[in-house]
């Protein structure tokens, strides 16, 4: 007896939708048995993970605020990754929309008015979208690998934020520490309540909204997935690839970078030399688990703010540490795109011959229909 | 003359963990298996092998485990890019993120902690030698082990049967299979041989280059290191001149700082980093080349029925 991979001719939907389930049940699995294996109470754990969080309405407003850039994010990559283009560069998308808008904040750092704060989202998602068109001329002009360039253009954004809070920008009277000033009321998103959850989150859901729209329903979205099914058959139709990189790269460096922006206008209120826990790299995880669909996205947006609020709960109550969420994200990526094989192909019990001999027992389709 | 001495010991040194992880990739891609996780397995290979020191106190089997360690992390991205055919890029960027967060939950013990480095080689008088001894005996074991490795992998890429059929398998998947070469299991012992080589790269790192553990202190040279695949055009000794131009870089950038040239650290610390940019679009620009030298089945996945 062996296994084997047989291609499927169509993919049930309920197999598509049960697989990210299927992979987070994994994760979980796994995540016991790592507990158990470092002495911690393996299901205490995953209740400070996994349920804790979720149990009071502060709780739950902090997931939207994690949650909040990595849909943003993960809507843009969702677009670039069906047309197989490679955006791993979002980390520093965001870093540079973070400085273009927080830069807007600190020059009207005495001004106050209704239209900073659009002026700083606007700062912001020009700002990612400047840094993503980096790599998408390189790769359009030059053919250089998106995947490698924008990855080392994020270390790149990284050190440039560290100059700028370190120099330039660094906050006069802050006794040499390296931050900005903290910027002031017109500059800062309008909260929820006393919760940290501010305005961010509805332009995600309203992103979430368009980005269904953008691939069902027009003609960009359908050119972007044909060239990734099939390069040739996109080329023949007269869809250019250079515009897929184009469009790819301007519409998630924007949304990165609005992020960025949303962030350091958000929950952090100034520049400072780190401003996103790996959220544009996250961001990779949600766009998969997601299905690069919307509503997808959405769910597993929520679902990864929670990995990593679940990280700092398990940190307080059981002493576990931060490094906790990276390795839980990884898993559920790891697990998730092994569940994935099963929408592609069905596992077939049995040697070949006696796959042979089932498939000549059968009766024929023709038969069936007489 | 000094001075020189030292900028081309402290190069040499620089340029071995790209080395490492540059030639491991370039044998996995030469089979057609693009792995993107090179950062992460480098630094669990960097964790494994400060772990292992610290607690046996032989170098020697710090390195062994990193090796070990990595090569069953590879096997994990083999089992699901070859067997369970998942996209490679997707695969080998969960391998990174895996590495990243795994390396600095098993390291966090280890921060700041001493251990016993791997010591740089003295031959006596040979070392000492004016301006050549120190250069050529008197490296660190690691970095004749890195160079010793790439003559292997051109020797039995280009001058061997098996090297022969690696390249086959990764220039025509379906022909190789054809022919009756078993893909699948080539390919696996390529990705195998890669993570071990990441793995070695970290061990340099953190029992060499700078004996300790810090979180992420790769700082991005398993992609560096992937940038120099394509930067080599997918030929061994390549690897070698392309890992030494960026140890170059890297001293060049120490050196400034340590001169005092009054350009900020961190606009310094870009060099590396945008030097990597500006060779791969030199490099990437001549499209027929690339095409010519790229391995044709290069992150394609292989199902012997389709």
């Amino acid at each position: 007896m062996r296994l084997k991979l047989e291609a499927r001719s169509h993919t049930p939907q309920a197999v598509v939708y049960l697989t990210p389930v299927l992979a987070a049940l994994l994760t979980a699995l796994a995540g016991a048995l790592l507990f158990a294996a470092l002495g911690y109470p393996p299901l205490e754990a995953l209740h400070a993970f996994f349920v804790q969080p979720l149990s009071t309405a502060n709780g739950l407003a902090e997931i939207g605020v994690k949650a909040t850039p990595l849909v943003l994010i993960a809507i843009g990559l969702s677009i670039g990754f069906r047309g197989n283009v490679w955006n791993i560069g979002a980390e520093g998308q965001l870093v540079m929309g973070a400085v273009a808008g927080g830069a807007v904040a600190l020059a009207f750092y005495e001004v106050e008015g209704w239209w900073l704060l659009p002026l700083m989202t606007l700062a912001g998602a020009l700002g990612g979208m400047a840094y993503g068109a980096i790599p998408a001329l390189l790769k359009t002009r030059f053919n250089a690998s998106e995947i490698l360039t924008s990855l080392m253009l994020t270390y790149v954004g990284v050190l440039f934020l560290s100059y700028l809070v370190h120099g330039p920008l660094m906050d006069p009277q802050g006794f040499s520490f390296p931050q900005s000033r903290l910027f002031h009321d017109d500059a800062l998103l309008p909260t929820l309540g006393y919760t940290r959850l501010h305005l961010g989150a509805a332009v995600a859901l309203f992103v979430v909204l368009a980005g269904w729209f953008v691939m069902a329903r027009t003609l960009i979205g359908f050119q972007i997935k044909v060239i990734g099914l099939t390069p040739a058959a996109g080329g023949y139709a007269g869809f250019s690839q250079k515009r897929v990189v184009w469009l790819s790269f301007l519409v998630s460096g924007g949304l990165a970078g609005m992020a960025g922006l949303f962030e350091v206008a958000g929950p952090i209120g100034q520049l400072t030399p780190s401003i996103s826990p790996g959220y544009g790299f996250t961001a990779i995880i949600v766009a998969f688990l997601g299905r690069l669909h919307p509503v997808g996205i959405l769910l597993a947006g929520l679902l990864m703010a929670l990995s990593y609020l679940g990280g700092e709960t398990a940190q307080i109550e059981l002493g576990l540490p931060l490094a906790m969420t990276g390795v839980f994200q990884g898993m559920l990526l790891f697990f998730l795109l092994g569940a994935d094989v099963f929408t592609r192909y069905r596992l077939r019990i049995g040697s070949p011959k006696a796959a042979v001999a089932a498939a000549k027992a059968a009766p024929k389709p023709a038969e069936e229909g007489a | 003359m000094d001075l020189l001495v030292n900028f081309i010991v402290i190069m040499l040194g620089a340029a071995t963990p790209l080395i490492f992880a540059a030639i491991g990739e370039l044998v996995a891609e030469k089979s057609g298996v693009l792995n993107l996780g090179v950062e992460g397995m480098m630094l669990m290979g960097a964790v494994a092998a400060f772990a292992v020191t610290l607690t046996t106190g032989s170098p020697l089997l710090g390195l062994l485990a990193a090796m070990a360690a990595m090569t069953a992390m590879a096997l994990i991205f083999g089992v699901l890019t070859l067997s369970l055919l998942a996209n490679q890029v997707a695969t080998g960027l969960a391998l990174t993120i895996f590495g990243i967060g795994l390396s600095s939950f098993v390291g966090q013990g280890f921060v700041g902690k001493p251990v016993q480095a791997v010591a740089a080689v003295d031959l006596g008088w040979l070392t000492q030698l004016p301006v050549v001894g120190r250069v050529l005996f008197g490296q660190n074991p690691l970095v004749y082990l890195a160079l010793a490795v790439v003559a292997a992998v051109a020797w039995f890429l280009y001058r061997t049967r098996a090297g022969l059929i690696l390249r086959a398998v990764g220039e025509s998947h379906h022909a190789a299979h054809a022919i009756g070469y078993p893909v699948i299991a080539i390919r696996y012992g390529a990705v195998a041989f890669g993570g071990a080589m990441a793995g070695l790269g970290g061990a340099y790192l953190s029992l060499a280059y700078t004996p300790m553990w810090v979180e992420n202190m790769t700082a991005g040279r398993g992609w560096i290191a992937l940038a120099l695949v394509v930067f080599a055009t997918w030929r061994p000794w390549r690897v070698v001149a392309g890992a030494w131009l960026f140890g170059g870089v890297t001293i060049l950038q120490l050196h400034a700082q340590g001169a005092g040239v009054a350009v900020p650290s961190q606009l310094m610390s870009m060099l590396p980093y945008v030097a990597t940019i500006v060779v791969l679009v030199l490099i990437s620009r001549d499209e027929t080349r690339i095409r010519m030298n790229a391995p044709a089945s290069i992150g394609k996945p292989f199902h012997p029925e389709r």
